[in-house]
């Protein structure tokens, strides 16, 4: 039992990291329909500024307390890959809005490309670790639950309930959910379309930075590759709770998480991607359209 | 790239102080994108902790870049374009004015003087002038050649277009004998051309090769059934694996695997369909992909037999229909019995024309099915699934079909590709590979067979010549390795390509049934599909 809870409690917390790169995948193609697969490196160049803020403070600063440097870094790193997402959105996407549906999907991929390689031009391809930031463990019943686990999951738990608000209770979110109904008739209604698009780019990056920041911390190390990955799984995630809604993103990522930790706790730690993949299969044989997705009804 | 300035203001301000305005804009977000990245570099120190260094001069460099670039863009590039437009329109030449500007006899001439000059003095040159201004001269022979042949082709463009396939083909079957012939009379040997276009044969012509043949199976998946399939690289590790383990474990002959890994490919691409039949668009697209790294996870944590990530290495070469090999040591060695000089390059140039032939059958398999009802229910099930089910085709045998042709054919080009490298590990097996399969097959145009071999030859010849860009070493310094930038600028190029040209190379669509005569059919008429 106290081995199960363990699971579930590691499980928790990559699914938060997982649900926080969903939202990004899923609130896009809820509002544009498209793939963004630029999406997993956004989150490697968040967990990279992070980085680097993480470093500059250290040669800055004799000492920063930890909650401020990390508050810091999750900042900076939140406005520079806003910024990145923005200016891509803006190069590469907008333009072939309204083309055909593989043209955005062709050029997010060449992002992906661009930008993982364009870290590793400027940054090196090696492995970047960092001296670990938080390093208290709690015991519980035998249960070892760490600071770094228990502040991903308040720091998700708090940046979901302000992201609910902002989906639900501001005219931004109104407008954004307008949008992913109908774009045209959202226009006639003075919707400025593009402006929400953008925010909406820049709403998924600042979340993905937040993960990046996290992963960072939680695993310190990263590398110029690392956005694949997790981006791969994100995006998994994002299907599996039915893409599009964003309820489900989170659902997907914790569900993600919850396998691929019970996986390698009980069987084998080498299938794990394997078994998640595998049952994003299952699921979506038996619900198509993911567990909180609408189907698709087609009209004649 | 769409900026969209407010209509008000633009009214005010002048197109000067509109790109002065638009340069500063474009400042700020330069230096916003790379503070950080460019303006620090991280760097192990000796004891091996992360330290930061500056790289201000550089940012700021490169921030003024963009600044200037936009600026000359929005005050001269826009304007010109603008202009070139209304020509375009007024002399009814629409995309060749440019064009026939660029290319003229004059230039010609001089580019080719230029050209035969410098290869007639090639071996001299770096005694003349040194090792530095000796790059920049072949670059600039380079250069000038390219210049050439595109005059050639600009001016012959009526009857390459009336005659494209069939020249294509002829260029393709007599590429190695070219590339022999050229480098046999620049060394004045025969075995150092040969030795010569090993170079040219291999990276250059079977590279491009595996990537059509590979764009050309996928294009029956993807361009011809509509249906989204992003674990294409899936079938081709199935391909290779198969003749790797088949090969070494019980010795076959590739001729006996080839057909038994394009079986196996395409039971693997049946397999995947059937559950995944349900799904429409993105969903398939992600379980694809997912197959996809099923395969590869697979492939490296089964390492009893796969090998795990150190991969199959001494797997056989193809032998010449079993009457010769390739290998020196065997006493029917193509060499001994045709009495020629020991040379690797014709294994190369065997496996050349055995990759044509391989491409060339996928081509000729695409073309006549497209013919056939399968075909045209694949075409059908593209443009409308609803309307295909009420016509009763049956959906799901359709389906089924397109993922195991297309995937034969991967399986096919893996064998081919094992049988190539003599080695095969999962590392040639990840997604990136399968995104520039997709992306070669969507750049030429989705269903366009010639479309997607150009789309090859620009995407996968330009990443191979980026190799070749050595000289950039003498201009930037040793530490300069211009192959880290073959990735960055591919993935750029991908984006520039696809803003550029929306629908492909060649975006119109030939009807495969035609009332009295054929018409292609515009890019804005034909749709994509929807898994």
């Amino acid at each position: 039992m106290q081995y199960f809870v363990q699971q579930l409690i590691n499980g928790l917390t990559l699914g938060s990291i997982y649900g926080l790169i969903a939202i990004g995948y899923t609130m896009v193609y809820g509002i544009i329909g498209m793939i963004n697969f630029a999406h997993g490196d956004i989150f490697m160049v968040g967990a990279f500024t992070a980085l680097i803020v993480f470093l500059a403070l250290g040669a800055l600063f004799y000492s920063v307390p930890v909650v401020l440097a990390l508050l810091i870094m999750m900042i900076v790193a939140m406005l520079l890959t806003s910024l990145y997402n923005w200016t891509i959105e803006k190069v590469a996407y907008r333009p072939l809005r309204g083309s055909f549906r593989l043209a955005p999907l062709i050029t997010a991929i060449g992002m992906s490309i661009a930008l993982s390689n364009f870290v590793q031009v400027t940054q090196g391809p090696r492995n970047k670790p960092i001296p670990p930031m938080v390093s208290q463990v709690y015991n519980i019943n035998g249960i070892s639950v760490s600071l770094k686990q228990i502040i991903i999951v308040v720091v998700t738990a708090l940046l979901l309930a302000l992201f609910w608000y902002l989906v639900n209770k501001t005219s931004l979110g109104r407008a954004q959910r307008a949008c992913e109904q109908d774009r045209k008739m959202a226009a006639l209604l003075g919707i400025d379309v593009d402006r929400t698009i953008s925010i909406t780019f820049i709403m998924g990056a600042a979340l993905a930075a937040v993960a990046g920041t996290l992963f960072l911390m939680y695993y310190g190390v990263i590398a110029f590759s690392d956005g694949f990955t997790p981006g791969v799984k994100a995006f998994t995630a994002a299907v599996l709770g039915g893409i599009g809604s964003l309820p489900g993103a989170v659902v997907g990522g914790l569900m993600i998480g919850f396998i691929e930790s019970m996986w390698s706790a009980y069987f084998s730690i080498d299938y794990k991607d394997v078994a998640a993949f595998s049952i994003l299969a299952i699921v979506l044989i038996f619900l198509p359209s993911g567990i909180l997705g609408r189907p698709e009804v087609e009209k004649v | 790239m769409a900026v969209t300035v407010s209509p008000e203001r633009d009214t005010v301000a002048t197109p000067m102080q509109r790109a002065l305005r638009e340069a500063l804009y474009a400042a700020a977000i330069s230096f916003g994108l790379f503070v950080l990245f460019i303006g620090l570099k991280t760097g192990q120190n000796i004891s091996n902790e992360l330290v930061l260094t500056t790289r201000w001069g550089l940012l700021a460099a490169v921030v003024i870049a963009t600044a200037v670039g936009r600026f000359l863009y929005v005050a001269y590039g826009q304007p010109f374009l603008a202009n070139q437009k209304i020509t375009d329109v007024a002399t009814g030449l629409l995309p060749a004015s440019v064009a026939s500007r660029f290319f003229q006899l004059p230039a010609f001439i001089v580019a080719l003087v230029a050209a035969v000059v410098l290869f007639a003095v090639n071996s001299s040159l770096v005694g003349w002038v040194g090792a530095e201004p000796a790059g920049y001269l072949q670059f600039l022979r380079a250069l000038s050649v390219i210049y050439v042949l595109a005059c050639v082709i600009y001016y012959f463009r009526g009857f390459i277009h009336a005659n494209f396939t069939k020249l294509g083909i002829a260029a393709l079957i007599l590429y190695p004998i070219l590339v022999v012939a050229i480098l046999s009379l620049m060394s004045w040997s025969f075995v150092g051309g040969l030795q010569g276009s090993l170079k040219w044969v291999d990276n250059f012509g079977i590279q491009i090769l595996i990537y059509v043949m590979l764009a050309w199976g996928l294009n029956i998946v993807v361009g011809l059934a509509g249906l989204l399939d992003l674990g294409y690289v899936a079938f081709y590790a199935v391909g290779a694996y198969a003749y790797a383990l088949l090969g070494t474990q019980y010795g076959l002959s590739f001729w006996i695997l080839l057909p038994a890994a394009g079986a196996m490919a395409a039971f693997w691409g049946v397999l995947l369909g059937f559950p995944v039949l349900r799904l429409r668009g993105d969903y398939l697209a992600i379980v694809t992909l997912a197959f996809g790294e099923i395969i590869r996870l697979v492939l490296i944590n089964w390492r009893e037999v796969t090998n795990g990530s150190a991969g199959i290495s001494g797997i056989p070469k193809v032998t010449f229909f079993g009457l010769m090999t390739f290998n020196v040591s065997d006493p029917n060695y193509v060499a001994k019995v045709l009495h020629l000089a020991t040379s690797s390059a014709y294994y190369k140039i065997f496996l050349y024309y055995l990759i044509l032939a391989l491409a060339l059958l996928t081509a000729f398999v695409t073309i006549r099915l497209r013919r056939m009802p399968v075909g045209r229910a694949w075409e059908a099930l593209r443009e409308d699934e609803i309307a295909c089910r009420s016509l009763g085709i049956n959906t799901t045998t359709t389906k089924l079909t397109a993922f195991a042709t297309g995937a034969m054919f991967g399986g096919f080009a893996g064998a081919f590709f094992a049988a190539r490298q003599g080695f095969v590990s999962p590392e040639s097996f990840v997604f990136l590979e399968s995104a520039i399969i997709l992306a070669i097959v969507v750049l030429g145009g989705m269903g366009s067979l010639v479309g997607i071999a150009v789309a090859a030859m620009v995407m996968i010849g330009g990443t191979e010549a980026l190799r070749e860009l050595d000289f950039l070493k003498q201009v930037f310094g040793p530490d300069f390795t211009p192959e880290l930038y073959r990735m960055l600028l591919f993935g750029m190029a991908m984006v520039i390509v696809m803003l550029w040209k929306p629908r492909g190379f060649v975006g119109s669509r030939e009807p495969t049934a035609f009332l009295k005569e054929r018409k292609a059919v515009s890019s804005s008429f034909t749709k994509e599909g929807h898994g």
